[in-house]
């Protein structure tokens, strides 16, 4: 089964001028969270349309047939942050979640030696034992505390910052009238949850927070092998190494994901993850959402000091009440929004303020189309270890020195990658026999010292990564028969994110929590009643999880509601 | 001419046309027929198929008069790959014994045991396995076991630190079972810890904890070793285990030996075998003494007590049949009846050792500070929250409860349950779980270890079980009992002679 993206993209597509009018909410943006959005919003039975401005729906999960026969998961390639909230609510499953677990990682050493963690824990044992058998053991408890991390991001996820704020604030002061803010039985109970952690924990946590992953790891393992191979997750799509500070935190938010229950597992989309966007915007459909491609959005319309709707490129209005935005900061703050437009003269603050965001892109997408499958020096013949993830990180220092190429302006020469291969996960993927390989590659800065990211700098990068992919699965280079390359610039201009950060804005505790993606916009309010942010650079931050998008539309609902209520009537809402 | 082909590769060539006689058609072989039929001296034929069957290769039929053909291990080039083959970091570990496993293991059942392949059953089913253990002898590879061996000048102080018990106590030539917690009194682990010398000792777990050991020993004079993959271990079970035992080793003085103690002898009747480490000791609650060996001699000790128990109905056993005998003698499994603290992702999943059943391996009047002893001192005053406790459901109430789907009671023959179900006041709410149950052919009972709220856990107290009764579920009225269920008194007599039980 291959997901058809031209079932749910263009609806009225190339006529953006047909479809102007008037609807209850306009989301801005076809990636996963704006869908998502779209779809919650017309679950609840207000008229949605979704406005994208490129061909296709996806954003940063497009997925695409790039060579015939060959189809790639353009850009993001796993899935685990998806809120399992989403997929059933939203009831994804029968809209086409297919999800293939990925059940091991091996990371490729030097000499033809390896080390492979698996499903397992006895065997994974076994073999981190062959490298050190105290780092072994520990592994043990470092997966348990970090389990129990990634569950208290779970309950810290599960409501709007400013309300978990207020909470706190609330059992802190220990006086509710001081706040100005009603808390719901359920955020009371996370803030409780989240004050009376065990000291161990709280300990843990602020760790996280602020600590370099290589220290916080440190912690716990002596072996630099293990510690490079667990500190992989500390720096995807973040311009930070393991010995950076802050970079704890990105391993963290790798950990909060889930399939299931079970933390930290991460699964393979069926089709590549534009398959899950097209899942969502058949959930959205189904509820009667409206998708219009190739209609950019150039401003959001104001009257009276609330939205009323936007205004495309082309010049048409569309008019709703309700406007919401899963587009990057620089664009949903800084260029959607008229300054003038925001109650209270609070918009020019937010302007400057969208244009500091820090978003420079630092990955790279290698997507390889190849005749057979590579075979690893350390382990050359088929087997389970190329179903899950493998990582070229043989060391700290090696992944530390990738980053001081990026630092000074260059590609990483010998390049950290981050590789799965989707044709072992799906057969549907390439031709039988034949294979896609997607690599994830750090570091390619979004600007390079040494001139723009011309074709030339484009395939060196390539060449780089082929290299490096050839010394741990000899002959490699002679099997590939497509390539696509893709920097920061390019996942720009594709994807719409400003800079190419993966995450729509590096996850540090400078944009995070009360502060993603500004201060008076933290919690998908901004302050233009009826504008709402609902993407990647808001709470959660950036991965395939539609959690930002379901609690900025519930967030829209309830406002509704409120008014609705405020206005003496329950008529407007269903 | 043709040359005549050179003295080694006329050896290979015979032993290849041996190999290629054992197919699963033709399975079985006696050396003379064998020898004839390829027209080589008996003795030549000995030799090569000893060395096909060291290599594992070939086995032996169940009663040793014959060889027998073995399925090829994988990347024997039998067919395309599907997956694994050649992966050697994901093949099982083998233990040292595994050749002479392998070839005995007739149902090809096998089970993970911490990474190594380990004979569930030998045969289809466990039940002569079983049998065995009780009446005559059993012979258990349990070279899975993580062993440390702890040697210093401090090696007793570390001990007496990390244990519960009291190592200031501890003598050499004996074994002190022991649990060991975390601060929280908390329990981590139990096990046994051998004396081998005044400052040697062995701990065998069924967990790694080397890392906790040394953490525990920093700044001591000690150092922690991880042997585990250099001993193997077989324990050898039942009543009959001393006179196999005698039989197949020289220089243990097994008349002497006690409970717990501890010897060293040579594997074999003459002298000059290879060294091997007496306990007597057992996870069967019955008469028993394991074995430790260098991986090296390993098959020799195997070949040295199968040889021996030919005569005493010795079976080896696998794990199924292990798990059967240790729920008789009452004994909790980690993992199974109790949790790690070191995996218990919440609190509630903790124990101490007093709930755990362990009570007796904590020593609060011993001298040194151990850890977790301000927290099981704690507990001492207010009592521990839970018990575990034996339950027992009988003939009669079995028969009540089949008898409602109209048939006989169906619970022999199943080998011990380790799902946990939930456990009732008589008619009320959950006071617990039971973790392992199964029916005893020996007892003729239902039997199972269960943990409980402290206040359910008298002796005589009744509960209520959940029991499968067909493809419902019913509540199966149990009294809480003495362990072990099952205790002869040849498991701690001093000079135990065949044919005494208790
Ligand atoms: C190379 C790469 C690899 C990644 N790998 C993974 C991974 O393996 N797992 C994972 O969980 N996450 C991964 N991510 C991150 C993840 O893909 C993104 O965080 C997530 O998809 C962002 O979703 P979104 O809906 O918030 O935003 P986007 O997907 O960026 O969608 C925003 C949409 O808004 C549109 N838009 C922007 N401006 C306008 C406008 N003015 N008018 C109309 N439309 C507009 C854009 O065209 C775009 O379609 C990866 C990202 C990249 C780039």
């Amino acid at each position: 089964m291959t997901v058809e993206l031209t079932e749910v993209a263009g609806t009225g597509s190339g006529t953006p001028s047909r479809g102007s009018g008037r609807f209850d909410a306009i989301v801005v943006g076809a990636g996963h969270n704006g869908l998502v959005a779209a779809a919650y919003l017309a679950r609840a039975g207000l008229d949605v349309v979704v406005l994208e401005s490129s061909p296709e729906i996806g954003g940063a999960t497009r997925s695409e047939e790039a060579f015939p026969g060959f189809r790639f998961s353009v850009f993001s390639y796993l899935v685990s942050l998806l809120r399992p909230e989403v997929i059933h609510e939203l009831d994804l499953v029968r809209h086409g979640l297919f999800l293939v677990p990925t059940a091991s990682t091996l990371n490729p050493l030097p000499g033809g030696d390896c080390l492979f963690r698996e499903a397992d824990p006895q065997r994974t044992y076994r073999h981190v034992a062959r490298h050190s058998r105290r780092d072994a053991e520990a592994l043990f408890e470092y997966k348990l505390e970090m389990r129990r991390m990634g569950h208290l991001m779970y309950r810290l996820q599960r409501a709007a910052p400013d309300e978990l704020a207020a909470a706190i604030g609330d059992r802190v002061a220990e006086s509710a009238e001081r706040l100005d803010v009603e808390v719901s039985a359920e955020v009371a109970d996370i803030a409780r949850y989240f004050l009376d952690l065990p000291a161990a924990q709280l300990r843990s946590f602020v760790q996280m927070l602020t600590m370099s992953s290589a220290d916080f790891l440190g912690q716990w393992f002596e072996s630099d092998v293990l510690k490079a191979a667990l500190s992989s997750s500390s720096i995807i799509g973040s311009m930070l190494s393991p010995r950076t500070p802050g970079s704890a935190y990105v391993l963290l938010h790798h950990y909060m994901g889930e399939i299931d229950g079970i933390y930290r597992e991460w699964g393979f989309q069926k089709g590549g993850t534009g398959a899950v966007a097209a899942t969502i915007a058949r959930a959205a459909q189904s509820h009667g959402a409206e998708i219009r491609t190739q209609s950019p959005v150039a401003r959001v319309l104001a009257r009276d000091g609330r939205a009323a709707g936007v205004v495309l490129a082309n010049g048409d209005e569309v008019r709703a009440g309700v406007v919401m935005s899963s587009a990057a900061p620089q664009i949903s703050l800084g260029r959607l929004l008229d300054p003038e437009d925001v109650p209270g003269g609070a918009g020019a603050g937010l302007v400057e303020r969208a244009a500091r965001w820090q978003s420079g892109g630092c990955a790279g997408k290698v997507n390889l189309a190849i005749s057979g499958l590579p075979r690893f020096e350390c382990m050359p013949e088929p087997g389970p270890h190329l179903s899950g993830g493998i990582t070229i990180a043989p060391g700290l220092d090696y992944v530390d020195r990738a980053y001081d190429d990026a630092k000074y302006g260059g590609f990483s020469e010998r390049p950290f990658i981050d590789m799965i291969i989707p044709s072992v996960l799906d057969p549907d993927m390439a031709p039988p026999g034949k294979h896609v390989l997607s690599c994830f590659v750090q570091y390619a800065p979004y600007e390079l010292a040494a001139g723009p990211w011309d074709d030339a700098r484009r395939e060196a990068f390539g060449d780089a990564v082929v290299r490096v992919l050839a010394e741990y699965a000899p002959g490699i280079e002679d099997q590939i028969l497509h390539r696509q390359v893709l920097v920061p610039p390019d996942i720009e201009a594709i994807a719409g994110i400003p800079g190419g950060n993966i995450f729509h804005g590096e996850l540090r505790l400078s944009q995070l929590f009360l502060l993603r993606p500004d201060p008076a916009a933290a919690a998908f309010r901004t302050p233009l009643p009826g504008y709402y942010l609902c993407g990647s650079s808001t709470q959660f931050g950036g991965g395939i999880s539609g959690g930002p998008a379901r609690l900025a539309a519930l967030r829209a609902l309830d406002d509704l509601r409120t008014a609705a209520t405020a206005a003496g009537g329950a008529a407007e809402m269903p | 001419m043709r040359r005549r082909a050179p003295q080694g590769t006329q050896a290979v060539q015979r032993a290849l046309a041996l190999l290629r006689s054992f197919t699963p058609e033709t399975p079985e072989h006696r050396l003379s027929k064998l020898a004839a039929a390829h027209g080589l001296h008996p003795s030549t034929a000995h030799r090569l198929l000893g060395v096909l069957e060291a290599e594992g290769l070939i086995g032996r039929s169940p009663d040793s008069q014959a060889y027998r053909w073995l399925p090829r291990p994988a990347g024997a080039g039998a067919g395309p790959s599907i997956h694994h083959n050649g992966l050697r970091p994901l093949e099982p570990l083998r233990t040292p014994f595994h050749r002479r496993t392998a070839a005995l293991c007739e149902s090809n059942a096998w089970r993970d045991w911490s990474g190594y392949a380990c004979v569930e059953t030998y045969e289809p089913t466990p039940e002569r396995e079983y049998w065995a253990v009780r009446n005559a002898a059993g012979l258990i590879d349990v070279s899975p076991l993580f062993k440390y061996e702890i040697t210093g000048a401090d090696a007793e102080r570390l001990l007496d630190r990390l244990m519960t018990r009291d190592f200031s106590k501890s003598r050499t030539g004996r074994v002190m079972y022991t649990s060991w917690c975390n601060e929280e009194g908390h329990l981590l682990q139990d096990g046994n810890v051998q004396r081998l010398a005044g400052e040697r000792f062995l701990v065998s777990a069924a967990e790694p904890c080397l890392r906790w050991f040394e953490d525990c020993g920093w700044s001591m004079d000690v150092e922690v070793r991880d042997v585990s993959e250099e001993v193997g271990v077989l324990a050898l079970q039942g009543p009959r285990s001393r006179a196999v035992a005698e039989a197949a080793t020289t220089g243990v003085d097994f008349g002497a030996m006690r409970y717990f103690d501890l010897a060293t002898g040579e594997v074999g009747s003459g002298t000059g075998g290879a060294p091997v480490t007496v306990s007597r000791t057992g996870y069967t609650g019955d008469l028993g003494y394991e074995f430790w060996v260098a991986a090296e001699h390993a098959e020799a000790l195997w070949d040295a007590l199968v040889e021996a128990g030919q005569d005493h109905g010795l079976l080896p056993a696998g794990l199924l049949a292990l798990d059967m005998v240790r729920v008789e003698a009452g004994l909790v499994l980690i993992d199974v009846d109790y949790v790690s603290a070191s995996h218990a992702e919440i609190e509630v999943l903790k124990v101490t050792p007093a709930e755990a059943g362990l009570a007796f391996t904590v020593k609060l009047d011993k001298q040194a500070d151990f850890v977790g002893r301000r927290a099981l001192e704690l507990e001492r005053d207010r009592g521990p929250a839970w018990a575990m406790v034996g339950l027992e459901v009988d003939w009669f109430e079995l028969e009540r409860l089949w008898s409602e789907i109209d048939l006989r009671p169906q619970v022999v023959g199943q080998p011990a349950s380790r799902e946990p179900t939930p456990v009732f006041a008589p008619g009320g709410w959950q006071v617990g779980q039971c973790t392992t149950r199964f029916f005893s052919p020996l007892l003729k009972k239902y039997i199972g270890l269960a943990t409980v709220h402290a206040d359910a856990a008298a002796l005589g107290t009744e509960l209520d079980v959940e029991v499968a009764v067909g493809y419902g579920r019913r509540r199966a009225r149990a009294q809480v009992v003495r362990r072990p269920f099952f205790n002869p008194l040849r498991k701690t007599m001093v000079d135990p002679m065949p044919g005494v039980d208790g």
